[in-house]
């Protein structure tokens, strides 16, 4: 086994694994799984793939994967990401620019892995260094005037308490800290009581309790009924910045990425 | 054709597990529906993740959907949740993969499984909006057909489907398909349904029910006879000789979110000689079809690749007893291609430590629990039911596990058996407790589980003749088991609900009658009644007593040995003599030998359609003839009946 140049550069001893950050979206009917099926789905694509994705030491060895924050069964999302350890990274047959085509073919419709990236091994998990993430919500029950004039109320309140079930028992949170912006997006061109009647953009915090479109509808009124959530971008904040964990448009910048190492495969 | 799938989306946000109602799965396929082309909606009667991994279901999408002249999709019952809001909104039920309303196709194919599924049948077929009765549909409804095991005895569904059929589908869904056709083809004002159910008559090992009336005197079933020309008196069941022609399914269906039996499934053989005499798989399905062991390895090697599994069952009704067994599950773990991530599990395994043997070698770690299922409390039950496990088997067996690293040890038995005494069940606490000591030699903390179910009689078995037991007995007997077993420590008792099998016992062996229970228990609301919180036995008392029946005259009453069986006319190629005589061996406490290494019985599962077992290997399976009360071994000629006595340790 050969390890490749590249990595040993990046990561300094030699390692036989590295990490990589995988970006994706999901939508259309997908987006009705839940976040424990799309963890399955991405176990089996890798296994299809034969990548030489890392196994955990133990009595039941699984794949090195770790996924960022859930997305709620029913939400669409633009910016999903996946932390996987690659084994045995080596120059061969799959370049890692030709990964998101080769993964996406073996992931369900509705899921597109937009782009990957080398990641060093001390970077933070996504878990922890995502802060925010911004929403696009389609709602009905209320039109746009009043939706307009609810928001407004809503970013005024010192205080937002909604009821929230946490491990099944119902809790109240103030969740007005959490909503870091919100306001009515689009043209609401759509007919009076047709589907849906409004669109909003929400930047909702992660911590320390994350806050779900629905806990944020709740807080605009209970007539107002979701129709369609897609998260579309999440951030992370570092001094002082906000940035993607992966930037689709930085990607063909990004100098590791220039020396694209490759992966190989079990034949 | 429409899809309804804008409508259905909005009610998905709203309704438990979403992701059972949008289809996409890995292997789905979305044919074009047109003229010419036959469309069947596959179902099977529960929810989504039950019912996805039913191989025969997939086995006949993927032989359809290769017809140019058919198209197949899929459809399974939406939970309580999704049905209120499905009725609410007027959306009918649905195409998982193309979101096709069901009225829309030409065949509604139910998958009977299970009898407690019935009522959702009728619930399926209402939310389809068909006509609940075959008497009310017209020309350009569709066809209601069923198969599986549960059509041996159809009598309880005839007032709600067209046509059942009988054994392997893997034929005569293609036979099917062309009579249906056929009649499709003509201009729909001509067409009558008596005339397509004529022509599925004439196909063998199709029922069409309403071509047939029961009789009755005096409150019980005098005969079920044809009522029009040229439908036969007896419908025989299908039987596919060579599994090797069928090789399907060549790409299981992968669903997007969790099912049972999440896994890669190779069928290794269909049918079974042992002769338990409750079994009514293994007596209906006979004779013993292997499937080539190169062909089991390319299902799985293809199958593995294809579906990004890296878990295999080799699925069978005792798959240990497959020719070579070893070989094949050690070619499969060894085989590089897997790198040694796959792993195999056998379903049935069988009670011995040749056995636990075969374990170890594929369940290298993570040795957790073990299956065993010796079915009865002591030998002489196990002669009555013919399970001829001795006690050495057992206590070798789970001596083997616990000194090889399992750590928990489960044990299937049945309760209710004809002829059971207290003493064979509280055997059950006896053999418990003795694999607890057995345990406690190998390590400081073991678990052992009985898991007690009640016996159910079904039809086509040397059983069909029981009574089976009434509620309050099964609840006497398992009382009295966990008294018995609650000073063992390490021994767990678990049991199914007595209530459940006395309303399956009812739809197990009931005529024509039952049709109308199963009506009244569903318009009262009777969904899911596999499930246990969905369960409710007085919705089936009541509907019996409205009907003049009770549970006694259906389930627990015995039937002479000339008293007309509701499933006469349905025959599984087993002679009705040969079912007495082994009842009445079951009664006299004598086992019989699996026919495959012996002298025939002549039960005619082969002689019926010509065949013999078609098995790899002449002799019994390494590890000995377990089971089977032959001492093979030694060579001598085995007696074919077993003295009573000859095994009692």
């Amino acid at each position: 086994m050969t390890v490749d140049a590249v990595a040993v550069e990046a990561e300094g001893p030699v390692s036989a694994s590295r990490r990589f950050r995988f970006r994706f979206s999901k939508v259309g009917k997908i987006r009705f799984t839940s976040h424990r099926d799309v963890a399955r789905m991405w176990e089996r694509a890798l296994r299809r793939s034969r990548l030489p994705v890392a196994l955990s030491q133990g009595f039941n060895p699984h794949p090195l994967l770790s996924f960022g924050l859930a997305l709620p069964t029913g939400c669409e999302s633009q910016g999903e990401y996946l932390d996987a350890r690659l084994e045995d990274v080596r120059p061969g047959d799959v370049g890692i620019g030709e990964l998101p085509t080769l993964l996406t073919e073996l992931l369900p419709e509705g899921m597109t892995v937009q782009a990957v990236v080398p990641i060093g091994m001390a970077e933070g998990s996504l878990q922890q260094e995502v802060a925010s993430c911004t929403w696009e919500l389609e709602v009905l029950g209320v039109n746009g005037e009043e939706l307009q004039g609810r928001i407004e109320r809503a970013l005024a309140a010192p205080s937002l308490t909604v009821q929230r079930e946490r491990k099944g028992r119902q809790t109240e949170d103030d969740i007005r800290p959490a909503i870091l912006s919100l306001a009515l997006i689009g043209e609401d061109t759509l007919e009076q009581g047709e589907y849906p009647n409004g669109r909003l953009r929400a930047e909702l915090a992660t911590h320390p309790r994350g806050v779900r479109p629905s806990d944020l509808l709740a807080a605009l009124g209970t007539d107002v009924v979701l129709a369609r959530a897609c998260r579309t971008h999440q951030w992370i904040e570092r001094d002082g910045a906000r940035f993607e964990p992966l930037s689709v448009s930085g990607l063909g910048t990004d100098p590791i990425v220039e020396h694209a190492a490759a992966i190989g495969r079990a034949s | 054709m429409k899809t309804l799938w804008p409508q259905i989306e909005r009610l998905l946000l709203g309704v438990s597990k979403p992701a059972r109602y949008i289809g996409g799965e890995q292997g789905a396929q979305y044919p074009e529906h047109g003229p010419g082309k036959v469309a069947w909606l596959l179902l099977y009667p529960d929810t989504y993740e039950i019912g996805l991994p039913n191989q025969g279901l997939q086995i006949l999408y993927e032989i359809l959907n290769e017809r140019p002249d058919a198209v197949a999709e899929r459809s399974y019952a939406p939970w309580v949740d999704m049905e209120e809001a499905m009725r609410a909104a007027g959306v009918p039920l649905f195409s998982v993969e193309q979101h096709v309303a069901a009225r829309d196709f030409d065949i509604m194919a139910f998958n009977l499984s299970a009898e407690l599924v019935y009522t959702n049948v009728l619930n399926l077929i209402d939310l389809a909006e068909v006509p609940l009765h075959v008497s009310d549909r017209g020309p350009d409804d569709p066809l209601v057909i069923a198969g599986g095991h549960c059509a041996f005895n159809p009598e309880p569904l005839v007032d709600f489907v067209d046509a059942f059929v009988m054994g392997d589908g893997e034929e005569v869904a293609g036979e099917i398909n062309e009579v249906v056709g056929a009649w499709l083809a003509q201009p729909s004002d001509e067409r009558q349904r008596n005339d397509v159910w004529l022509a599925l008559a004439a196909v063998e090992g199709v029922y069409v029910p309403s071509l047939y009336e029961s009789s009755y005197e005096d409150g019980r079933l005098v005969a079920t006879v044809p009522v029009q020309a040229g439908v036969p008196a007896e419908v025989v069941k299908r039987t596919v000789t060579d599994l090797a022609d069928w090789p399907y399914p060549s790409h299981p269906l992968v669903p997007l979110t969790e099912v049972v039996h999440d896994r890669l499934n190779v069928e290794v053989f269909r049918g079974c000689t042992r002769g338990c005499r409750f079994c009514q798989a293994g007596m209906i399905t006979r004779p013993v079809r292997e499937r080539p062991a190169e062909q089991v390895k390319e299902m799985v090697s293809k199958g593995l690749a294809w579906s990004g599994h890296d878990e295999v069952t080799l699925t069978s009704l005792s798959t240990a007893d497959f020719s070579g067994i070893e070989n094949t599950v050690r070619d499969i773990i060894e085989d590089p291609v897997h790198e040694g991530r796959v792993s195999v599990s056998l379903p049935s395994l069988r009670v011995d430590a040749f056995t636990v043997a075969t374990a170890a070698q594929i369940q290298k770690v993570r040795r957790t629990g073990l299956t065993f299922a010796p079915e009865g409390g002591t030998w002489r039950m196990r002669q009555v039911i013919n399970k001829l496990i001795t006690e050495e088997d057992l206590y070798s067996a789970v001596d083997a596990a616990f000194s090889q690293g399992w750590r928990r040890v489960k044990l299937y038995f049945l309760i209710g058996l004809p002829t059971e005494r207290d003493e064979d069940v509280l055997g059950i606490a006896e053999l418990g407790a003795k694999c607890v000591e057995i345990g406690r030699r190998h390590q400081k903390s073991v678990t052992v589980t009985a898991s007690v179910g009640g016996f159910v009689p079904k039809p086509h078995t040397p059983f069909q003749w029981f009574g089976q037991d009434t509620v309050s007995e099964l609840q006497r007997k398992v009382n009295l088991l966990r008294e018995a077993s609650r000073k063992t420590k390490g021994l767990t008792i678990r049991w199914h609900d007595p209530e459940a099998s006395a309303a399956e016992g009812a739809m197990s062996r009931g005529d024509r009658r039952m049709g109308a229970v199963i009506e009244r228990v569903w318009r009262a609301g009777g969904t899911f009644q596999e499930w246990s919180e969905r369960f409710n036995l007085s919705l089936w008392e009541e509907a019996l007593a409205a009907e003049g029946l009770s549970l006694h005259e259906v389930a627990h009453r015995d039937r002479g040995e000339h008293e007309p069986l509701p499933w006469d006319h349905i025959s599984a190629g087993l002679h009705r003599d040969f079912l007495w005589t082994d009842w009445q061996d079951a009664l006299a406490e004598a086992g019989v030998e699996d026919c495959r290494w012996t002298p025939c019985y002549d039960c005619g599962a082969c002689t019926e359609f010509g065949l013999e077992h078609v098995v790899a290997s002449p002799v019994p399976p390494a590890g000995g003839s377990q089971g089977t009360g032959q001492d093979l071994a030694a060579g001598g000629r085995i007696p074919v009946r077993l003295m009573t006595s000859a095994g009692a340790r």
